[in-house]
């Protein structure tokens, strides 16, 4: 083990400053656009020199953002709650049970799951059209729950295969039905699991520009990211770079309040103490 | 507290492989019952399919006079300590050795009483409000038994509870095992690799081998009378010297020379048609250095000792006979699984000398050994010619190679 001198902290301090920078200037450069006034936007200058919150005002009072801010909440919020109720149940049975066709469907799921998306926009418009989806809350909710259910299985059956099978056998003796078992614990147990994989379907779905852009026309369903592209500015020739930058702040706040809020439930080595070896 | 009765269970998995066949037990109420044995013997499996973790493919098995076969594991009220605790990492101490009383539906009065009462009993009273993680191997133990305990169950079932325990602890723990039932008096089954714990805690001992029972007694009868080969090299430590032999008459003739055979044990082998090639048993103990032997009737033998070890109490002298080992399967699976599968040039055997003796390596001695303490095999059968199995468990014909050979796969 090499010794901490001073030279190796400073230099991997300069090297976490480098990383740091690199990752935090596009996040900086488009916070202080938000707050440039129309003005001095394109004047090159990093920090806005006379700030200010007209981009904000603009977008908030703009009806289509925030109904689109509604469509992205609900619509994520419903999706991950689907991908997590049959996530759940399908990784339990994956982690557990030994069963005919087992690595058939796990192989045919991360299939799925990378197959590109962008081959799969104009069948899913008929599709959907037909089905009279097209521009609906439902409309995205399915192609979201396909896409995601994958990433939730493999995450959840990785945490449910860390569950020690013998807590099982133990809540049995202990005279729990399986049920109670698995409420009692299993689920406190696999909560990070649940967290991790809820935080990581809510992102997806929330980025998400491609289906957003391409099954939805109205302000319906549209979701923000979308929404955001079809802001205009003052005449058609004017790219509304003002509000473009502040709804993107705007909409990546709850994200960052999502994942501070719920890494603290990502607890590794919960099941520490458990058994033995 | 209640009697378990084992009527003719097998297991057979659904490969084809056979876990435990055959298996007929009476465990009387209150007592402390072993099953011990090599890895995948079947003892784990048997246990498990008492507890109802495990189907019972064949055969019934009967808790206080009922047929529980079909039983879920919590309608029989029995409880299990295992291996590795399966503690709830997510509960304290507490709440962990109260869970089962919780699921019951008990009140939370009653559920903290018998908490206490177990933890008292356990050393566990100033644990209660910490998890898991935060407590030391022993100390998990003993909450894994606390759990068990405060359900009254009819009976205890322990699947290698000290296995993962260092070995101070483990001699420590396991007086607290015997203290703990002794005192509650329920009936146990306890499974164990250990043959010192099958010696220390039972009140008698299973010994399972390939699935079958090969002998049921208490320690001292599996000690001193050991049905076959297998377990008269099991049981004791250091284990049994096994010597080729060959009986004219009325001596045995083997790398120690010739010797006359005692009066009882020339009947029981006369009786069992015995005679021919044998193979001789006897455990380090029943040797003596012969300086100091007043005349007590046995064989003697000189030979050079190679190897000294002095503990105060004994001494250890081994010495290497000049013969052909003695060949038979047994053997090969005992060393097998005991591990001891050293083949040097001739006989490597262990002898325990008093610690009067003033034997030193490399010298030249003549021993003694008690012929009356000496056990007589069938080379071919392994079977104990001068002993009979007198418990009434024990299988009435003690288990050949042959029905040993049947390995179980895929069970601890």
């Amino acid at each position: 083990m090499r010794q901490e001198t001073a030279q190796r902290k400073w230099t991997w301090a300069g090297i976490n400053a480098v990383v740091l920078i690199y990752a935090f200037i596009p996040v900086i450069w488009i916070i202080s656009l938000s707050l440039k006034d129309a003005g001095t936007l394109n004047d090159g200058k990093f920090l806005p020199t006379s700030p200010t919150g007209d981009s904000y005002s603009q977008i908030f009072s703009n009806d289509d953002f925030l109904r689109s801010l509604v469509n992205s909440i609900g619509i994520c919020l419903i999706s991950t709650f689907v991908a997590l109720v049959f996530g759940t149940m399908a990784a339990y049975a994956i982690a557990r049970l030994d069963f005919p066709g087992k690595r058939t469907i796990v192989a045919v799921s991360l299939l799925i799951s990378m197959f590109p998306q962008i081959a799969l926009v104009t069948p899913l418009f008929k599709i959907e059209t037909t089905l009279g989806l097209f521009d609906t809350w439902l409309g995205l909710i399915i192609p979201y729950v396909t896409f995601a259910l994958p990433l939730a299985i493999y995450t959840l059956s990785a945490f449910f295969r860390e569950i020690p099978w013998e807590l099982e056998k133990a809540a049995k003796m202990d005279g729990a039905t399986p049920y109670q078992a698995f409420r009692q614990v299993i689920t406190p147990l696999a909560m990070p699991g649940v967290f991790t994989t809820a935080i990581l379907v809510f992102i997806a779905c929330w980025n998400d520009f491609l289906f957003a852009i391409s099954l939805t026309s109205t302000n319906a369903s549209r979701t923000v990211p979308a929404a955001m592209s079809y802001f205009t500015g003052a005449t058609t020739f004017e790219k509304p770079t003002g509000p473009i930058a502040a709804a993107a702040v705007v909409i990546t706040i709850p994200i960052v309040i999502f994942v501070l809020l719920f890494q603290r439930r990502i607890v590794a080595g919960l099941t520490s103490g458990a058994v033995k070896g | 507290m209640a009697e378990i009765v084992l009527e003719n269970v097998v297991k057979r998995y659904p490969d084809g492989a056979l876990a435990v066949d055959n298996f007929n037990l009476t465990i009387r109420d209150g007592e402390f019952i072993i099953l011990v044995g090599p890895s995948g013997c079947g003892k784990s499996t048997t246990l498990n399919m008492v507890a109802g973790l495990e189907d019972i493919t064949d055969g019934r098995l009967l808790i206080d006079g009922q047929v529980v076969n079909d039983k879920a594991p919590k309608d029989r009220d029995i409880a299990m300590v295992f291996q590795s605790y399966a503690l709830y990492p997510h509960m304290t101490v507490g709440e962990n050795m109260g869970f089962p009383l919780k699921l019951a539906g008990v009140d939370k009065a009653t559920i903290d009483k018998k908490v206490k009462e177990a933890a008292e009993m356990l050393e566990l009273t100033q644990h209660l409000d910490r998890r898991p993680a935060n407590l030391s191997g022993g100390q998990r133990q003993r909450v894994a038994m606390g759990r068990a305990i405060v359900r009254s169950p009819k009976a205890f079932l322990m699947d290698e509870p000290l296995s993962n325990l260092d070995a101070k602890l483990r001699v420590q723990m396991r007086t607290q095992v015997s203290r703990i039932q002794k005192a509650l008096g329920t009936t146990t089954i306890y499974v164990t690799h250990d043959q010192t714990e099958a010696m220390t805690l039972g009140d008698r001992v299973v010994v399972m081998r390939g699935g079958l029972i090969q002998q049921v007694g208490s320690p001292q009868e599996l000690y001193d009378h050991p049905v076959n080969l297998f377990v008269a090299g099991f049981i004791g430590s250091p284990s049994m010297n096994f010597l080729p032999g060959k009986i004219k008459g009325d001596t045995v003739t083997s790398p120690l020379g010739e010797a006359k055979l005692p009066e009882r044990a020339l009947k029981a082998i006369q009786a069992a048609g015995g005679g021919g090639d044998v193979i001789l048993g006897i455990r380090p103990e029943h040797f003596e250095d012969a300086s100091i032997v007043k005349d007590k009737p046995g064989g003697t033998f000189s030979t050079a000792i190679d190897l000294v070890e002095s503990m105060g109490s004994d001494v250890f002298a081994y010495f290497t006979l000049r013969a052909e080992e003695a060949h038979s399967k047994d053997l090969e699976d005992l060393a097998a699984d005991t591990g001891y599968d050293l083949h040097g040039d001739g006989i490597s055997v262990t002898s325990r000398l008093d610690a009067a003796s003033r034997v030193r390596e490399g010298q030249e001695l003549t021993l003694w050994y008690d012929t009356s303490k000496m056990q007589v095999f069938d080379a071919k059968s392994g079977q104990n010619l001068v002993a009979k199995p007198t418990d009434e468990d024990s299988p009435e014909e003690p288990p050949s190679p042959a029905m040993s050979g049947q390995r179980d796969e895929g069970e601890a």
